[in-house]
């Protein structure tokens, strides 16, 4: 209980805003209330639907298993919340604490909960992207239209990007017999976030799978005919390509501009906070009331350099989300860190893909278990002698165990005999990143603030 | 703390309540004395271990002679078969587990357990019909045993008209793998052999008359069915198939006597579960947690020198990890000695954990539910005639060897 008794009013009578009515949201919305919070809590976002999950629309709904309105999120309690759907905010007050929405109308805060997620890039040619038969995949409504699309059978696909949602998507067109062209422009798919070892064996899977892999090469631009439906892509090495759907799947962009001339410290990657999900401003010093989670937010972590960590990640949007709104209760004294393990899951060409910690730190690594050839193993990624993330291919079950390597720092590479080594795993090889300077479509955990190639902002010291 | 602990685990003296014991256990989580096994009893430590890579079941690759194990003999489906997936490491336990899930679960066959719901459903009224007289109910014998034996049958494919002699094995089989002290041991080895290869042989011409002419049954798809891994060898489809029959006969009885015992001494929860048939879903997890067919794992060995809580657990030690003493570890669960369906949070190790998580356990829970609500159903006002009732000798696989039980009669 706070000294003055604020906390206690703000629980009783305080004004909660919630922007972003995602998973975060939801989960946040649901562990205030948990924790007793009885004022007015207000959810706002901008997709006109009620929270809904996002995993299964690149696997389930494109293969026409689920509907993509039949991935509504499962309530764990009532929030008993007043809803602000299909109204985006466009700004923030800080001073007064008042969030201003697209339709003209203010809502008043005593402590604020911003997680308003990710969207997809787009394609950068305005023009080509608005032609028929191109897609981006990230919403409910991204995935309805390219289901439907995807129904008609389409001669070709040309997917754009071999990340993880890239390759889930061309993975669900072979599962329907879908012709499919998939175009990346860095050696392998899945290459930023897990190295181009690991990419390698994705690359044998799409491939084994009929997907026409092509690496190394970029889109150049996307052709229309004349009814202005997209029919062929050009590529770097001269190729043309015919398709009639193309998705474009080339990473994420936080969702901050609404935030911009705020004073909040939030920028295209994301908005910086502290470990206790504490939104920092522009000055770098920590608001009281504001609070940040899931896949827009960037805090530090211990285990990680204290690097700023951002995560696209289901488990640390509800984990992120739980903290924070703990904290958005707390006293200083009680607040708890976000210090979640990143974890991450992709499922694509019937392989399940997992992994802990972050891989894309790592510098060397040892196939711990199982075989690439055989496409189950445990891959185990050495940064600085020490054990920073771990990959599986259809062998989930032995994650949580390099799982507590990551937590323990323990050394790399890990020593013991285990069972299912294989020859080789004798041996620990370079993991084969991509140079982090090269932007590449596939990363779904950004490190730190800036880029090694971002040169736009410099530190000037005070002279005396 | 004393050596005595063990050796009182494996006292049949203890057998009705050996949860004071696990308690005492708990006290020393890394607990070793001697040339005996290391034994494990705190939840965190077990879950972590069943999913560490540096522990086998592969019995090759211990250092301690078999002997020094006391429960070796009682845990192991001792046959003249290779082993089965049970007691391999990957690469091996991974592919013949995954060819044996083929034809059993997702993604393959996601439906197989659920099309069996109306099959078990008959089963289990055909066993209470069959009671006839409510006075005196020995719910072992009259229905806990023979249920799963006839599921089995019919997953494996086993034709109606032989299932009465496989009954007949799976009962000298069982029996031998609960030893009774003082018995000629010989004789009792002989006996058991000589069912188990009079079963194996019935097997192996079974798969192959199922190569011939498959059905849509496991064995059938076992021997046949093409995937990434090929076809198992007949000798695999045997070992395969005595350990479906073995492992997922022996909990299964054990895991409806058990539950029908707890809740007869909760009759707040039979009287529930009685008015709603789906109260049997988390009745059955808590059951799993609360009194495990499987009380501990024994056959796990260490690969590497393994630290657990300052302790270091030499290279080929033997490991008995005691799944009953973590599933009532008060640092995993609130008031874990109170038998409670409504808890929310019920990770228990009741299946194990890891890739020897139970195969069978989609099977099991659905028997047990199935088994148990009818039985709450049907009996009317049913209750012990003793408790404790007596309980077989095995301390790995435990349960009541009879449930003498009454009841005022047999609701339709």
């Amino acid at each position: 209980m706070s000294v003055d008794g604020s906390l206690d009013r703000l629980k009783r009578e305080g004004r909660i805003v919630v922007v972003g009515a995602s998973l975060a949201g939801l989960r946040a919305a649901e562990t205030l209330r948990e924790k007793g919070f009885d004022g007015s809590l207000t959810m706002i976002g901008d997709e006109p639907y009620e929270p809904y999950d996002r995993p299964p629309l690149s696997k389930q709904v494109l293969l026409g298993r689920a509907t993509a309105d039949r991935t509504g999120l499962p309530r764990h309690r009532a929030i008993d919340a007043r809803w602000r759907l299909g109204v985006p905010a466009t700004g923030l007050d800080m001073a007064a604490r008042r969030v201003r929405l697209a339709d003209g109308d203010e809502v008043e805060y005593d402590r604020l909960l911003i997680a308003t997620g990710i969207r997809a890039r787009p394609w950068p040619q305005e023009d080509e992207a608005e032609l028929d038969g191109v897609f981006v995949l990230r919403t409910r409504d991204d995935a309805e239209a390219l289901e439907r699309s995807l129904a008609q059978g389409p001669r070709r696909v040309l997917v754009i990007g071999a990340g993880f949602t890239g390759s889930e998507i061309a993975s669900a067109c072979r599962e329907r017999g879908i012709a499919v062209t998939v175009a990346e422009r860095a050696d392998a798919p899945l290459v930023g976030a897990l190295g181009g070892v690991v990419g390698r064996v994705a690359a044998e899977l799409h491939r084994k799978h009929g997907v026409d892999l092509r690496c190394g090469v970029m889109v150049t631009g996307l052709e229309g005919d004349s009814a202005g439906r997209v029919r062929a892509a050009h590529f770097s090495d001269g190729n043309t390509i015919e398709a009639d759907v193309v998705v474009v799947s080339l990473g994420a962009q936080r969702n901050t501009e609404w935030l911009a001339g705020s004073g909040l410290g939030a920028g295209p990657r994301g908005i910086a906070c502290d470990a206790g999900c504490r939104a920092f401003d522009i000055r770098g010093i920590v608001t009281d009331d504001i609070y940040v989670a899931g896949d827009v937010a960037r805090s530090p972590h211990p285990l990680f350099g204290y690097q700023f960590l951002s995560l696209e990640h289901w488990g640390n949007a509800v984990a992120q989300a739980e903290t924070a709104a703990h904290n958005m209760l707390s006293d200083s004294a009680d607040r708890r860190p976000h210090i979640w393990v990143p974890a991450f899951w992709s499922s694509q060409f019937g392989v399940n893909i997992k992994s802990v910690g972050v891989p894309s730190m790592g510098t060397e690594i040892l196939i711990a278990q199982g075989s690439r050839s055989e496409h189950r193993f445990t891959g185990v990624y050495g940064y600085q002698d020490r054990v920073i993330g771990a990959v599986t291919f259809d062998q989930t079950k032995w994650l949580q165990f390099y799982q507590q390597l990551i937590e323990t720092t323990a050394p790399f590479p890990p020593a013991s005999p285990t069972v299912d080594r294989r020859p080789e795993g004798q041996q620990p090889m370079p993991a084969d990143f991509p140079d982090p300077s090269v932007p590449t479509h596939g990363p779904t955990v950004t490190l730190s603030g800036y880029a090694p190639d971002d040169r736009r902002l410099t530190f000037t010291p005070a002279r005396h | 703390m004393t050596e005595a602990i063990l050796r009182q685990i494996i006292d049949y003296a203890h057998r009705a309540d050996p949860y004071p014991l696990y308690a005492e256990l708990r006290q020393t989580p890394v607990y070793h004395d001697a040339d005996g096994p290391f034994v494990l009893s705190r939840y965190y430590d077990i879950q972590s271990l069943l999913h560490d890579p540096r522990i086998s079941s592969d019995a090759r690759n211990l250092k301690t002679p078999a002997t020094a194990n006391p429960l070796a003999a009682e845990a192991d489906e001792e046959t003249a078969l290779p082993p089965s997936f049970l007691r391999l490491d990957p690469p091996e336990h991974d592919r013949l587990r995954r060819m044996t899930n083929r034809p059993f679960g997702p993604p393959h066959s996601p439906r197989r357990v659920h099309e069996m719901r109306g099959e078990l459903k008959d089963i289990v009224s055909g066993l209470i019909d069959g009671i006839d007289n409510p006075d005196r109910i020995d719910l072992v014998d009259q229905f806990s045993y023979p249920f799963p034996v006839t599921v089995i049958c019919r997953l494996l494919g086993v034709p109606r008209e032989d299932e009465a002699r496989f009954h007949s094995w799976a009962d000298t089989i069982a029996a031998s793998l609960d030893p009774v002290p003082g018995a000629d041991t010989d004789e009792r080895a002989k006996v058991s052999h000589n069912a188990r290869t009079e079963l194996g042989m019935y097997l192996a011409g079974l798969i192959e008359e199922r190569r011939k002419k498959p059905g849509d049954d496991m064995l059938s798809q076992l021997s046949t069915a093409g995937g990434p891994d090929g076809v198992m060898t007949t000798m695999e489809v045997l070992s395969t198939a005595a350990l479906l029959l073995i492992a997922g006969h022996e909990t299964t009885v054990n895991l409806i006597t058990n539950g029908m015992l707890t809740l007869l001494r909760n009759p707040d929860v039979l009287e529930r579960l009685r008015k709603d048939p789906n109260f049997a879903v988390p009745v059955v997890e808590e059951l799993l947690r609360f009194e495990p067919p499987v009380q501990l794992v024994p056959q796990r060995t260490t690969l590497a020198d393994i630290e657990v809580r300052g302790v270091t657990i030499p290279k080929g030690a033997s490991l008995w990890l005691v799944l009953a003493a973590g599933n009532r570890d008060p640092d995993r669960f609130e008031d874990p000695d109170r038998f409670d369906p409504d808890r929310g949070d019920i990770q228990h190790l009741g299946f194990g954990s890891g890739i020897h998580s139970c195969f069978g356990a989609p099977l099991a829970r659905l028997e047990a539910q199935l088994a148990l609500s009818e039985l709450a159903r049907r009996l009317e006002n049913p209750r012990l005639l003793e408790d404790p009732p007596p309980y077989r000798q095995n301390a790995v696989l435990r349960g009541p060897r009879h449930l003498p039980i009454a009841c005022d009669g047999i609701r339709p």
